[in-house]
């Protein structure tokens, strides 16, 4: 048997469906036969048609009623079609979930998934990775799977924490990631993993760019290099302990992200490992993201415009030959 | 395993009278002249309380703005008066009067301007932004229109639940009628069939801006039948039409039938803030019907109709400040927050707290 990342993240949507009847799916096209404009919830209509409901295009009322009923006690998960559109929601997720618990000493389990990161042919509107711009504001979570095990164990653990997470679940890993069957348990939330060890340079990564990361090392194995490969798994909280074990060993890092280069994930990686971790670095640190352009459409310029295997390897090298 | 945790908020809401020693209040089976009576007296005690509020503000006493329902005080205590223990309440800006007798103590609101460490904020929120969610109390957000849909979400869970007999309603002015979120609220609402009243008060400016730059439409309750709601116009600076109007809307979405929208006609009496003289208004509106004041046009009814003794009325008055006089030397008395015993964290799970470094 072989589940995909797609199907682990339906999977355990149906998990939660049947464990909890707090839980609720909320979003467009999820519901009926249809099942998702990705099929993440393909099925699950049809075993909860009460618990499964399609909404309007309407990102802010989704989320601002999935607030309100779980300040009521339940447990909603939003399905925001793309990722990009949960910038219609900004307004909900940041100023209203993301400051309740700390206002009123209420916290709201929302859960909020967002199908982000670029494929091919999906241009300006449809392959946004929006973890930097959410991990900015307080009081939310953010999670960013990049195996189909993290995928499911940490859907899960979403849905069961009191506090509002988003969780970013990469389009691109959908179909392309396979694992033969789920675990019960995972490493615990903000813990980040070593996804493959090495010794003479660290690569912090997350999501999709975990698995270039990988693919990348592989390549720089044939050329004599031990490259480790940190997973941080959650953006928010970002586990900088790992990372800054990891560049003990190493002594040099290049961190990867797919969304926009000003500021962000990797910027704050890269922040706090020169803030703490000065005396382990060999080199100065490096980073790769995404091009500061709108995310092209043309494959031609989409695989040029995100970090990859290739231009990994390029910037590894680069840094490995200091 | 998933947590089995109820986390469902408790209904402590008990029934309150603007009374500050027992007197029997008026329920929802009252007659109209007691119901009237009491909401009068709520009317009283906001105004009295905001009429404090200012008075500290100018004094110096208040840190940030004061944002006073004055004129709106009839529209505002009828959101709050029909509402039964269970119901959710998501008052605005310019809701004291609803907020009380909702079953807001005065207290919370002295404290959250005052800054006292034990009100709902704590010091970390302020002014109208105040709530109390675990008991049905939603605490606005700035952004105009963002709580219909919230609301919404808090009426679905009862649902879910199997809970019945149930209502919420919202307060909005015509300014965040025009917001997206308030029009995707509408309409979530109504396609969710959920039991919710939306009162909108339009008092004719948003913060300096007139009616005719806000909207073009002829009158704002048109928009109901757009989303699907019952539309009822109100002047609202008639106690008894808003007591009339809104108390049916409560009734009629609590009995089933689709969402109610009211669209209440007033001038709003006060600047947007206390910071704001509101001298944008021109003096000839203030003579329109729109802008009398429903308070001075409630008591005259009481008087003209012999409701109440004038001595009786004169008491009233004198527990109104006294009340208010109470709820701010209590507030007074206490700490403020310290930034050194703060915890700074916005989670409730702590472990998941994202560290910095200890250096930063």
């Amino acid at each position: 048997m072989s589940i995909t990342y797609l199907e682990a993240i339906r999977e355990a949507q149906a998990k939660l469906l049947r464990d909890d009847d707090r839980v609720f799916i909320y979003g467009q096209d999820v519901g009926g036969t249809f099942g998702g404009a990705f099929k993440a919830t393909k099925g699950l209509a049809k075993e909860f048609p009460k618990r499964v409901l399609n909404t309007p295009i309407s990102e802010d009322a989704i989320v601002g009623t999935a607030i309100g009923a779980a300040m009521q006690g339940m447990r909603p998960i939003v399905e925001m079609q793309f990722a990009d559109f949960s910038s219609i929601a900004l307004n909900q997720i940041l100023n209203n979930a993301g400051t309740h618990y700390w206002r009123t000493g209420v916290p709201v389990p929302i859960t909020v998934r967002l199908p982000c990161g670029g494929t091919k042919g999906s241009g300006p509107f449809h392959s946004q990775s929006m973890e930097s711009l959410y991990a900015h504001y307080p009081g939310l979570i953010v999670m960013t799977p990049a195996t189909v095990e993290d995928a499911y164990t940490m859907l899960i653990e979403a849905v069961t924490i009191d506090d509002p997470v988003v969780y970013c679940e990469h389009k691109y890993l959908y179909y392309h990631l396979k694992a033969d069957k789920l675990p019960d348990k995972g490493l615990p939330i903000g813990r980040a993993r070593i996804a493959r060890e090495g010794r003479d340079l660290t690569i912090v990564s997350y999501s999709a760019m975990t698995q270039e990361s990988l693919a990348a090392a592989e390549e720089l194995a044939r050329e004599g290099f031990e490259v480790e490969v940190v997973d941080l798994r959650t953006v928010k909280p970002l586990d900088t302990d790992t990372v800054l074990a990891s560049i003990a060993r190493t002594g040099r890092l290049l961190c990867v992200g797919e969304s926009f280069p000003w500021g962000g994930t990797t910027a704050e990686v890269i922040a706090r490992v020169t803030n703490q971790g000065f005396h382990l670095l060999d080199a100065a640190p490096q980073r790769l993201n995404a091009k500061d352009t709108p995310i092209p459409y043309h494959p031609n310029l989409w695989s040029a415009h995100r970090p990859n295997a290739k231009n990994i390897v390029a910037k590894a090298g680069a840094l490995l030959r200091e | 395993m998933l947590q089995t945790a109820q986390r469902t908020a408790k209904l402590k809401r008990k029934k309150r009278t603007p009374a500050s020693l027992g007197e029997a209040a008026a329920d929802k089976t009252a007659p109209p002249h007691e119901r009237f009576l009491e909401a009068f007296r709520w009317m009283l005690l906001a105004r009295a309380l905001e009429e404090k509020l200012v008075s500290l503000y100018r004094g110096g006493q208040i840190t940030g703005g004061v944002y006073i329902g004055k004129g709106q005080e009839a529209v505002s205590v009828a959101c709050g008066l029909f509402l039964e223990k269970g119901d959710i309440f998501a008052p605005l800006i310019r809701d004291q009067a609803g907020r009380s007798a909702f079953g807001e103590p005065l207290v919370d609101v002295t404290r959250t301007y005052l800054g006292s460490r034990l009100g709902p904020m704590r010091g970390r929120d302020g002014n109208i932004h105040r709530g109390h969610p675990r008991d049905n109390e939603l605490a606005m957000i700035s952004h105009l229109g963002a709580m219909v849909s919230v609301t919404v979400g808090t009426l679905m869970a009862k649902r879910f639940r199997g809970e019945k007999d149930f209502v919420g309603l919202s307060c909005i002015g015509e300014g965040g009628m025009q917001t997206g979120a308030f029009h995707e609220g509408m309409n979530i609402a109504a396609v969710e069939q959920v039991p919710l009243v939306v009162v909108a008060t339009n008092n004719h400016y948003a913060y300096s801006t007139p009616n005719d730059r806000e909207f073009a439409c002829d009158d704002l309750v048109e928009r109901a039948i757009g989303y699907g709601f019952e539309g009822y116009s109100l002047d609202g600076t008639d106690l008894a039409a808003c007591l009339d109007v809104i108390g049916g809307a409560v009734k009629r979405a609590r009995a089933g039938r689709p969402p109610q929208l009211v669209v209440a006609s007033l001038l709003r009496l006060s600047g947007h803030g206390e910071h704001d003289d509101a001298s944008y208004v021109p003096e000839d509106m203030k003579g329109q019907p729109f802008a009398r004041d429903c308070l001075k046009l409630a008591e005259q009814t009481i008087i003209e109709s012999n409701l109440l003794d004038p001595n009786a009325l004169a008491e009233w008055r004198k527990d109104a400040v006294a009340q208010v006089d109470d709820a701010v030397a209590t507030a007074q008395k206490e700490a403020v927050p310290e930034a050194d015993k703060e915890d700074w964290c916005a989670l409730s799970t702590r472990d998941l707290v994202d560290h910095v470094g200890e250096d930063e």
